[in-house]
């Protein structure tokens, strides 16, 4: 054990190494170097900006396709095989179409809040990465309250898909839009206290903070915050509410085709619809940029002996991963209704995230030792159980009324 | 005009001007929600006050203008929600939300 | 005064004004968010960034979204057919007019007597947060109480009285 630690401090020590683990870093100096003095500081901030608005969509388009791919696969078809080996060109073609697509705005809706509406919901999804932490000093700007900032923007992309679903005039839009905006406020305040009780326990609301404070190993094993079991109950609430918060299956009731055609981007065609795809797969990185930020150790490493691998690369593992579990689970369960939604919402997960959060302060003045891990887990189980069989209760099962003709 | 070249005072002419805005539109619309949005944009320029008093104040390491501003901010989030509710059981009530209309003191 | 100042307070004055002025419910709703959001970059240009987070999560992800939820709900989004402003509006106006001027005038006649300091406050969210379990802790459940209070005391105004619908 130790001499295999050894040999990774050793690596760590190699220069090669620290190069490539802060290549990006060296990069963006190396390139800040050709501007005069005065403007150096601004220069490194837009050359950042600038490779996030490169880096995520290259992304998105990569998991378009990958997304495709693997929902045929589970649904045991070939997915896109035509464009490009393997298909993996779609993106290419799919970018191409999309541009050049006719933009048809509604002879009645809302012309300038139409227009707007798409460019609000990427814009805000994009400032949200400003404070996420990618890797070793990569992160854009270290703000003292970067988690506040974070969920600020989550808020503000809201309104833009009220705006969007508002001014299309459809029926299908606005119905969708109210769906989204409901669920969104509902998640909002689940994703933010399960967020709440890593702050505690980190005691900052700085996200490069937040991770140094899970920066230790236990032999080769590390202290991130899932591996106690407030972290797990947060983590699972947590991407829940991510989820929902990013209208992804099984919440995507605000687009759900076979009610809705599209939700609240209906009247969206072109370059316009292109932005609110990409503005739901921005949202889903930056969402699980924030939950490998908070509870999986953000760009650590998950054994200490392969700290010689650059921290960028686990930060993007980390949340590919995430990524891949989105479309397992859209590939895997059925959508949910509105009332289950609404429900799950404010009488399971609300109250047991209040729970976790009591767990949490417990776990913090209960100082280092087993008991804390007896205490915390025990409390929590029985919530669960006993929340969920409430729950259970109450479903009534049987013939279902409908009441959508009254 | 000595007192227009200092940040605070623009600052002050700012909120003072967007509490007169608000306090115009609480006054002059008949629809009750722009009622309330006026109402909040009061609330917001007093908001704008205590913050610019805090930031040039002699103490802001007290934090009291902070500190008031983050409670108004509470309190003025309480008020929206309490205030909504009203317009909207008095919408269910009398079918308006109107001001103008609603000048029964009957159910 | 930096230039940047005047962009963000005309920012703020024009969705504000806009808000007040618009025929449309929704629109006003938007404009205020504007308003909203200039206002929060305004505190953040007063070095405030906690209130000016604040200010955005609650005014521009809640307020907004009921005001805008409560115009949907009273049918607020078609236009009214007698005009939007009320009769006494220009008794309105002259009120709001007057207060301004009281206002603006004291500030410029008094803003030169009060002690100013320019230098940059470092507040760290945990000093607010020290403070705000500290000194300000009473007001801070006080607050809560309320909120609570006020949550509840809206869902059951707003909420469906059983027996008089339909």
């Amino acid at each position: 054990m130790i001499t295999m630690l050894g040999a990774a401090n050793l690596l760590l020590a190699n220069p090669l190494f620290t190069n490539l683990d802060q290549i990006f870093v060296l990069l963006r100096n190396w390139l800040v170097g050709f501007f005069p003095v005065a403007i150096r500081p601004a220069a490194g901030v837009v050359l950042g900006v600038v490779a996030i608005v490169c880096v995520f969509p290259g992304l998105f388009a990569l998991t378009t396709v990958f997304e495709r791919k693997g929902l045929g696969r589970i649904q045991n078809r070939l997915g896109p095989n035509r464009v490009g080996p393997f298909g993996f060109f779609q993106p290419i073609a799919d970018g191409i179409k999309s541009l050049t697509k006719e933009d048809v705005v509604p002879f009645r809706a809302n012309a300038v809040v139409h227009f707007l509406a798409p460019l609000v919901l990427v814009v805000t999804v994009f400032m949200g990465f400003a404070v996420l932490p990618m890797g070793r000093n990569m992160v854009l700007v270290d703000m003292d309250s970067g988690l506040l900032f974070f969920f600020a923007m989550g808020a503000a992309t809201e309104l833009s898909v009220f705006m969007a679903g508002w001014s299309s005039r459809n029926k299908y839009s606005m119905l969708g839009a109210m769906r989204a905006v409901a669920q969104m406020i509902s998640y909002e305040v689940v994703l933010l206290l399960s967020a709440v009780s890593v702050v505690m326990i980190a005691g900052s609301l700085s996200l490069p903070a937040i991770v140094a404070a899970q920066n230790q190993y236990t032999g080769s094993f590390p202290h991130w915050y899932i591996f106690t079991p407030w972290g797990l109950a947060g983590f699972v609430v947590f991407a829940i509410a991510a989820t929902a918060e990013s209208n992804r299956s099984p919440f995507d009731l605000p687009e759900g085709e076979s009610e809705l055609v599209a939700g609240y981007h209906t009247e969206y065609s072109g370059f316009k619809f292109a932005l609110f795809f990409l503005g739901e797969y921005l949202a889903m990185f930056s969402l699980s940029g924030l939950g490998v930020t908070l509870f999986f150790g953000g760009w650590l490493a998950p054994f200490s002996f392969l700290n010689f691998v650059p921290s960028w690369i686990w930060f993007f593992g980390k949340v590919m991963f995430f990524i891949f579990v989105f479309i397992w689970m859209r590939g895997t369960l059925p959508r949910l209704r509105q009332d289950q939604l609404m429900n799950f919402a404010w009488k399971f997960t609300l109250p047991f995230t209040l729970l976790n959060l009591l767990v949490t302060a417990l776990w913090r003045f209960m100082g280092e030792g087993w008991q804390r891990w007896v205490v915390c887990t025990i409390i929590l189980a029985a919530a669960y159980v006993i929340f969920g069989r409430i729950e259970m209760r109450r479903q009534h099962f049987g013939p279902r009324k409908y009441r959508y003709a009254e | 005009m000595t007192g227009m070249s200092t940040p605070l005072a623009g600052y002050l002419l700012v909120a003072a001007l967007l509490f007169a805005i608000g306090l115009g539109g609480a006054l002059v619309r008949r629809n009750a929600i722009l009622v309330l949005i006026g109402i909040e944009l009061m609330l917001n320029a007093a908001n704008l006050n205590l913050i610019a008093f805090w930031r040039y104040g002699p103490h802001p390491e007290a934090l009291t203008g902070m500190m008031f501003a983050i409670f108004s901010i509470a309190v003025a989030a309480a008020e929206a929600a309490v205030g909504l509710g009203l317009v909207i059981a008095i919408y269910r009530h009398t079918n308006t939300a109107e001001l103008d209309k609603i000048d029964r003191m009957k159910g | 005064m930096s230039p940047i100042f005047y962009l963000l307070a005309a920012l703020t004055l024009a969705g504000g004004l806009a808000a007040v002025l618009l025929k449309h419910l929704v629109h006003s709703a938007l404009a205020v968010t504007v308003a909203f959001a200039g206002l929060a970059l305004l505190f953040l240009q007063l070095d405030a960034q906690f209130a000016g987070f604040a200010q955005i999560l609650v005014y521009i992800g809640a307020v907004a979204i009921l005001i805008v939820f409560a115009i949907l709900l009273t049918h607020g989004s078609e236009l009214p057919k007698g005009g939007v402003f009320s009769h006494t509006w220009f008794l309105g106006l002259v009120i709001a007019a007057g207060v301004f001027a009281v206002l603006g005038w004291a500030v410029l006649a008094s803003v030169s007597a009060v002690p100013q300091s320019n230098i940059v406050p470092s507040v760290t969210v945990h000093d607010i947060g020290i403070a705000l379990v500290g000194r300000y802790v009473l007001p801070l459940e006080i607050v809560a109480l309320l909120l609570t209070a006020a949550t509840i005391g809206a869902v059951i105004v707003a909420m469906h009285e059983k027996e008089r619908a339909r």
